[in-house]
C-alpha cells in the first residue's frame, strides 16, 4: 500500500498499537529547555523514576538568557532577574545530576532549542522528535516527525522513551511555481496560515510539498515547519532530497563512513509514495505570494504589505467579527488602513523561526549601507545559537547592523516571547520576525507585527511597513 | 494524574475564540519551576488591569470588572464554557495546571488545539467538545440563569443541563479509560518495557546511526 511520508515515519516508531486505538510511539531524540523542563524532573524524583536513555537527550537553556553582553558575562551568575536565572540553574543542576548533555548558557553551541537540534546533527532525517516546545515542528524540515509536547510528556519520554499517541491525518501543503524576489519562506508559511486558519491543521501532520518547497534552502524550509503549530498541526514535514543530505552531512552529531551511506540509503525513501492518498490537499500558487504583514493578534490575520486592514462590518460570521474588532481594539488601528502606514516603535529580527545564517544574512542585505530610521527606538538582531553568531561576525554582518545603528545581541529567545529583559512597552509596534503575535506576546500590551527578516529589516529603515521588493 | 468520573459545578464564560495559552498564562509566570500556584494568573491580562508580576500577591490589583470571572455571579465556577480553538499556541503544560489550580475541573468548547488538548487529561481536566450549537445553547442558558450549574457524567458520556437534557459526548476510549481510573501514564506504558528494549534492538541493528549518542565533548 501507498505511504505519506507521515505513515512511513509512524509505522518506522510504532512500538506498540494498542486496542483502544492509543499506540506507543518510540522517540530518538529529545531535546529539552529550562521552562518546561523542571515539574518533569521532579516527577521523575518523586517516583524514584530512571530517564530510559540518557545519551538521547540534548539540553540548552534559551527562553530566559539574556541576550545583552554585559549580563551574558558571567553566565548564570549574571542574569539579574532572580527568577530567570533559579530556572536556569535548575536546568544546571538537572542536568548535572541526571547526566544529560547540556550545552551550557556561555557554550558557544547555545541557541535556541529549535536552532541547536538540526545544527549540530543532533536531529536527523527520520527521526522522531520531541522537545517541551510547540515549535519542534521546526525539525520536520530534516524529514523527520517531529512535535512539542507538554510537561507530563516531557516526564513520560524521560521514563520510557515512548509516546503515547493516536496517529493524526495526512493534509499536504502544495505551492508549486516560484517565489517572486524579496518573497520568502516566512511569506509562504504566513500566506498558507491566511488561508487555512490557525485551527485548519488541527489533528493533521502537514507535509509541505510543491515546486517551491524542493527549490527552498533547509532553513527556509525550517521556517516554515516551525509555523505548522500556527496552522494547528502539531507536526509540519518536508520531504527528503539532496539539500536535506547535503545540510546533515558533517554536523558534529551526524553519522559518518560506512553509517552514513547506509543512512543516506535510508533516508532516499523518506517521501510520500507518488500515489500516496492524503485526507486533505491544499494548493497554493507560489508565484503569487506577496510580502506579509500580520495586522492583528493571530497568525491568521495576515495580509499583503499593500493590503489594508480589515472592517469588521464586512464580516458576517458573528464571532470572526468580534475577533476582528477585539484586534484592531488591541492592536490601535483603524478598519482601512493601510498597511504601510503603519509605524514601527521597534524592530525585531530572531526567534526559533528567523534567526539562522540565511536570515542574518538577508537582514543585513537589507539594511547594508542604510541607517535605522531615528523614529524606530530600537532594532535588535538576535541570532539564534553561538555557532551563528560567530558565523555572522566572521561575515561582517554585525558591522552591517550596528553601523546602521541596530543591536547585535546573545544568542536566546529574547523579545519572541519576552521573558527575559527584551520587551515591547505597552502600546508600541513591533516589526517582528519570530511566529505570534498574541495580546501581550512581546510584553504587556505590546502590539506585533508578523514579518519575514527583510520586511523587518526594511521597515527599520523606513520607519513604517514598506514593500520590500520596491526598497 | 487525577481521576475524573463525575462532576457538578458553576458554569463561567470565556467568550471568544482562539483563546490562546499566552492568554490563558501570560509568560512572566511561566519562570517557576513548580505546577501548583498558577491559578491566581489564569487569565491575568483580561482578569486584572495592571501587569502581573511573578511571585507578587494578587490581593489589591485592580480588577477588570467587565471580565466574567471576577463577577459575583460566577465565583467558584468550576466549568467553563468556551469558544472554538480554545487552548491554541504553546505547548505549556502551565495552561491546564492554571485551570486546574483555580477550580476549573472540566471546559466546555467546540474544539481545542491539540497539545491543549492532550495536556489537559494529563492533568484531570476534561476538556469536552460539543457542536457548535450545542456550545451556543449553553451559553444562552447560562447567560439567562444565574447560578447555572452542569452535572458532567464521564462515565456515561454525559452532560447534564439544569432542566435534565442529557447531551451526549464523544471522547477515545483510551483517554476515558485512563481519566476515570486516574492511572498514572508512565506506569501503564513501563509494562510494555520488554516490548520497547525489542524495539530498541531492532532498530539499532538496522538504522545505527538513530542511536548515535549525544555527548559532551562532540
Ligand atoms: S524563539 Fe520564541 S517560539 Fe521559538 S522556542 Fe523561543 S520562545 Fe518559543
Amino acid at each position: 500500500m501507498s505511504k505519506t511520508l507521515y505513515d512511513k515515519l509512524w509505522d518506522a516508531h510504532l512500538v506498540k498499537q494498542r486496542d483502544d486505538g492509543s499506540a506507543l510511539i518510540y522517540i530518538d531524540r529529545h531535546i529539552v529547555h529550562e521552562v518546561t523542563s523542571p515539574q518533569a524532573f521532579e516527577g521523575l524524583r518523586l517516583a524514584d523514576r530512571k530517564l530510559w536513555r540518557v545519551d538521547s537527550i540534548l539540553a540548552t537553556p534559551d527562553h530566559n538568557v539574556p541576550t545583552t553582553s554585559k549580563e551574558r558575562e558571567s553566565g548564570v551568575e549574571g542574569i539579574e532577574d532572580p527568577v530567570s536565572k533559579i530556572q536556569v540553574q535548575t536546568l544546571d543542576d538537572n542536568c548535572d545530576s541526571f547526566g544529560i548533555t547540556e550545552f551550557k548558557i556561555n557554550d558557544k553551541r547555545q541557541g535556541i532549542v529549535h536552532v541547536i537540534g538540526p545544527e549540530s546533527g543532533a536531529s536527523l532525517p527520520g527521526m522522531t522528535i520531541v522537545c517541551g516546545d510547540s515549535h519542534t515542528a521546526t525539525n520536520g524540515a530534516l524529514g523527520a516527525l517531529a512535535h512539542g509536547i507538554g510537561t507530563s510528556e516531557v516526564e513520560h519520554v524521560m521514563a520510557t522513551q515512548c509516546l503515547v499517541a493516536k496517529k493524526m491525518k495526512n493534509m499536504l501543503v502544495r505551492v508549486d511555481g516560484r517565489l517572486q524576489a524579496g518573497v520568502t519562506p516566512k511569506d509562504v508559511v504566513l500566506a498558507i496560515i491566511a488561508k487555512i486558519g490557525t485551527a485548519g491543521g488541527t489533528g493533521y501532520a502537514i507535509e509541505f510539498g510543491g515546486q517551491v518547497f524542493r527549490d527552498m534552502s533547509m532553513e527556509g524550509r525550517m521556517t516554515v515547519c516551525n509555523m505548522a503549530i500556527e496552522a494547528g498541526a502539531r507536526a509540519g514535514m518536508v520531504a527528503v532530497d539532496q539539500t536535506t543530505i547535503d545540510y546533515v552531512k558533517g554536523r558534529p552529531f551526524a553519522p559518518t563512513g560506512e553509517i552514513w551511506d547506509q543512512a543516506v540509503e535510508a533516508w532516499q525513501n523518506l517521501v510520500s509514495d507518488a500515489d500516496a492518498v492524503f485526507d486533505t490537499v491544499v494548493e497554493i500558487d507560489g508565484n503569487g505570494i506577496d510580502p506579509q504583514v500580520s495586522w492583528g493578534t493571530s497568525p491568521e490575520m495576515v495580509l499583503p504589505v499593500h493590503g489594508v486592514v480589515p472592517d469588521p462590518k464586512a464580516e458576517t460570521d458573528a464571532t470572526k467579527k468580534a475577533g476582528i474588532e477585539r484586534a484592531l481594539e488591541y492592536m490601535g488601528l483603524e478598519a482601512g488602513q493601510a498597511i504601510k502606514d503603519i509605524h514601527l516603535d521597534r524592530v525585531f529580527i530572531g526567534s526559533c523561526t528567523n534567526s539562522r545564517i540565511e536570515d542574518m544574512r538577508a537582514a543585513a542585505s537589507v539594511i547594508k549601507g542604510r541607517k535605522k530610521a531615528a523614529s524606530v527606538k530600537e532594532a535588535i538582531v538576535v541570532p539564534g545559537s553561538g555557532l551563528v553568531k560567530a558565523q555572522a561576525e566572521a561575515e561582517g554582518l554585525d558591522k552591517i547592523f550596528t553601523d546602521a545603528g541596530i543591536e547585535w545581541r546573545e544568542p536566546g529567545c529574547s523579545m519572541c516571547l519576552a521573558m527575559n529583559a527584551d520587551k515591547l512597552g505597552a502600546g508600541e509596534h513591533c516589526a517582528s520576525t519570530s511566529n505570534r503575535n498574541f495580546e501581550g506576546r512581546q510584553g504587556y500590551g505590546g502590539r506585533t507585527h508578523l514579518v519575514s527578516p527583510e520586511m523587518a529589516a526594511a521597515a527599520a529603515i523606513a520607519g513604517h511597513f514598506v514593500d520590500v521588493r520596491e526598497f | 494524574m487525577k481521576a475524573f468520573t463525575q462532576h457538578k459545578g458553576l458554569v463561567a464564560p470565556m467568550d471568544r475564540a482562539n483563546v490562546d495559552t499566552d492568554m490563558i498564562i501570560p509568560k512572566q509566570f511561566l519562570k517557576s519551576i513548580k505546577r501548583s500556584g498558577f491559578g491566581k494568573n489564569l487569565f491575568d491580562e483580561l482578569r486584572y488591569l495592571d501587569e502581573g508580576q511573578p511571585d507578587q500577591s494578587c490581593e489589591g490589583r485592580p480588577l477588570n470588572p467587565d471580565f466574567a470571572l471576577n463577577q459575583s455571579r460566577y465565583q467558584g465556577a468550576s466549568v467553563l464554557l468556551a469558544r472554538e480553538n480554545f487552548g491554541c499556541g504553546s505547548s505549556r503544560e502551565h495552561a491546564p495546571w492554571a485551570l486546574d489550580d483555580y477550580g476549573f475541573r472540566a471546559i466546555i468548547a467546540p474544539s481545542y488545539a491539540d497539545i491543549f488538548y492532550n495536556n489537559s487529561f494529563k492533568n484531570g481536566l476534561l476538556p469536552i467538545v460539543l457542536s457548535e450549537a450545542q456550545v451556543e445553547q449553553l451559553f444562552a442558558e447560562m447567560y439567562k440563569n444565574e447560578g447555572y450549574e452542569l452535572s458532567i457524567d464521564l462515565e456515561e458520556q454525559l452532560v447534564i443541563t439544569p432542566s435534565g437534557e442529557k447531551i451526549a459526548f464523544e471522547i477515545d476510549e483510551f483517554r476515558r479509560h485512563c481519566l476515570l481510573n486516574g492511572f498514572d501514564d508512565i506506569g501503564l506504558t513501563l509494562q510494555d518495557a520488554d516490548a520497547i528494549k525489542a524495539y530498541e534492538l531492532k532498530r539499532q541493528a538496522s538504522a545505527p546511526w538513530l542511536f548515535n549518542a549525544i555527548k559532551a565533548g562532540v
